[in-house]
């Protein structure tokens, strides 16, 4: 008999029982639930359950991320009302305008842990397999129920293997890893799956690189992504845990429904062309494009990494194009002024915004005019997903967002690599 | 029984933000005027011709992208209680029955209907007739059917607290 996948053990774990198999239908008691900006609108539905309180406020995170600061009086009233609800109901873990994006502040705090199983209302949930933890979207009523009740159903996924191996060039990201993934196997190709990375080349990757991975993979469609937890998580998280907790690992026999090998040694940097994360091509065919913004953000690229490598390039450089770099965090923002990398992005022509999600869906900080291109390092490049349909969005890594930014055209970095 | 729908007919891999944008998320809350949006990036005609009962049919991968719920209460308050695609994305699909929207997967519909046909629907004996064929919907799993019958996730919930506390 096949042993399990980190999905089967995850979800079994979750739900207090003993075995899971995929296609399994569970009740599970997630460790973790988290929402952000959409908490009010949860709230309302909340309200209409008939529950008198949050079944677990211990276990609630809510982040305001999405549009901070408030860039209307009413998104303004629409934070008033989650300050006043976490007030009333005693939830645990509150995070003002400024804090940062929920997926890279609960890191960050270490609120969930390896083995464990979080829920958001947030489809890039999927975030925190870069530490070894059970994540998944779900939608606003399931947050609702989920605050009313602490459970949740769901189905055990099918799981996918994807074998990393070979050393990354310089230039070359783990976002060139996922957007690669995108580009061999389209935006349907994890569907419903648990993605469960492994290979040599996961261990060499900074854990500012890892957590790039699983984001991404919302693009893919999947259920949760998973890499190993190693001696690197286990010390980031050493100092700011409070509890203890179990890593989880898939069998070696454990039951694939299909596998996928990328070797990095032979990737370049890649670039997701408008309108579709999945329209990946080598950044060498989109090179020359001209364009009026450079983003670099969001919590798939927006990490102390991410804005080092941006620093990299501009320096001693003058940007041709807006630059608007948004840290994912406050402590990623205090920790790149301490460095200096803030400094060289201020030199070089760069405007720096609030942590938080900014131009990335649209609501604020960067918004481009119609027919304007930008460059950016977030996940999503649909139609009028930053504010207007009429703009072209193109995805790629922090050093091509950088040397882009400089030259005023999609350019390959590593002509400013020494 | 069977129900006769008017349909609107798609492609692959249509992503929320074209269902519903990202741009009004916090800022619209009434379900008319987030349906009044609905497929803003996909289609300008929808919103304004759209008639009750009609129905989405859809290539794979629909609903993909963000979790927000509106891709779902767009489309239900502008009058559509079914969608029909060759796959959904997964927070999509649970954020239809959680709504009380049918999701039905059946790949070969979109091969043989345009928008503007009519198509019938019997929910009960599981069939769909178009273009001259039938095509039989698979069953939902239990745990789905039933949030589906309870009209959704909060009447559900509703009914499981009704009592907890006076109204």
């Amino acid at each position: 008999m096949a042993g399990r996948t980190f999905a089967e053990k995850a979800l079994a774990r979750a739900a207090g029982v003993a075995d899971a198999r995929a296609g399994d239908i569970l009740d599970v008691t997630p460790d973790v639930v988290f929402s952000h900006d959409n908490s009010a609108a949860i709230c309302r539905i909340f309200e209409q359950t008939g529950t008198p309180h949050v079944r677990y406020p211990d276990r609630v995170v809510i982040t305001l991320d999405h549009a901070v600061p408030a860039p209307t009086t009413r998104h303004a009233q629409n934070h008033a009302q989650i300050r006043a609800w976490v007030e009333q109901e005693g939830i645990a873990h509150f995070f003002d305008v400024g804090r940062g994006i929920c997926h890279q502040v609960i890191g960050e705090e270490a609120l969930v842990l390896p083995g464990e199983t979080i829920l958001g209302a947030d489809s890039h949930s999927t975030h925190f397999g870069w530490l070894g933890a059970f994540g998944t979207g779900v939608g606003r009523t399931e947050m609702a129920a989920l605050w009313a009740t602490g459970e949740l159903w769901v189905r055990v996924p099918e799981a996918m293997r994807i074998t990393l191996t070979g050393t990354p060039r310089a230039g070359v990201t783990a976002k060139d890893i996922s957007l690669r993934i995108l580009g061999d196997l389209g935006a349907d190709g994890g569907l419903y799956r648990s993605v469960e990375f492994t290979g040599e080349t996961l261990g060499a990757l900074s854990l500012d690189q890892r957590a790039t991975i699983p984001n991404m993979m919302a693009e893919f469609g999947v259920k949760n992504a998973y890499l190993p937890p190693d001696q690197a998580v286990f010390d980031y998280l050493e100092p700011r845990r409070t509890r203890d907790y179990t890593p989880l690992y898939p069998d070696p026999d454990a039951h694939y429904a299909a596998v996928y090998d990328l070797d990095m040694s032979v990737l370049e940097p890649q670039i997701a062309l408008p309108h579709a994360p999945d329209r990946v091509v080598p950044l060498s065919e989109a090179a020359g494009q001209p364009v009026q913004q450079a983003f670099l953000g969001t919590c798939t690229n927006g990490r102390l990494e991410d804005l080092r490598a941006a620093a990299e390039v501009v320096r001693g450089q003058t940007v041709r194009c807006r630059l608007i770099v948004i840290p994912a965090s406050a402590q990623v923002y205090h920790a790149a002024v301490q460095e200096g990398i803030i400094a060289d992005l201020l030199v070089a022509g760069a405007t720096i915004g609030t942590p938080g999600c900014g131009p990335c869906m649209g609501n604020h900080m960067g918004i481009p005019a119609q027919d304007e291109t930008t460059i950016s390092s977030a996940n999503r490049n649909f139609r009028g997903r930053m504010g207007t349909p009429d703009a072209l969005v193109y995805l790629a890594n922090p050093y091509v967002v950088a040397a882009s930014a400089v030259c005023g055209q999609i350019t390959d970095p590593r002509e400013f690599l020494a | 029984m069977s129900t006769h729908h008017r349909c609107w007919v798609y492609g692959d891999d249509i992503n929320t933000d074209v269902i519903f944008p990202g741009r009004y998320t916090y800022t619209l809350t009434a379900p008319e005027d987030i349906a009044a949006h609905a497929l803003d990036d996909l289609d300008p005609a929808f919103a304004a011709n759209v008639q009750a009962g009609d129905m989405i049919v859809a290539g794979r991968n629909w609903g993909c992208g963000s979790s927000r719920e509106q891709g779902v209460t767009a489309l239900k308050y502008a009058g559509v209680n079914v969608i029909i695609a060759a796959s959904f994305s997964r927070i999509y699909f649970r954020n239809c029955v959680n709504q009380g929207v049918l999701p039905v997967v059946c790949p070969a519909l979109r091969e043989v209907v345009h928008t503007g046909d009519t198509i019938t629907l019997d929910r009960a004996a599981g069939y769909i007739h178009a273009a001259g064929q039938t095509f039989e919907i698979a069953p939902l799993s239990p745990s789905v059917q039933d949030i589906l019958d309870a009209g959704g996730l909060l009447p559900m919930l509703q009914r499981r607290f009704k009592g907890a506390i006076s109204s």
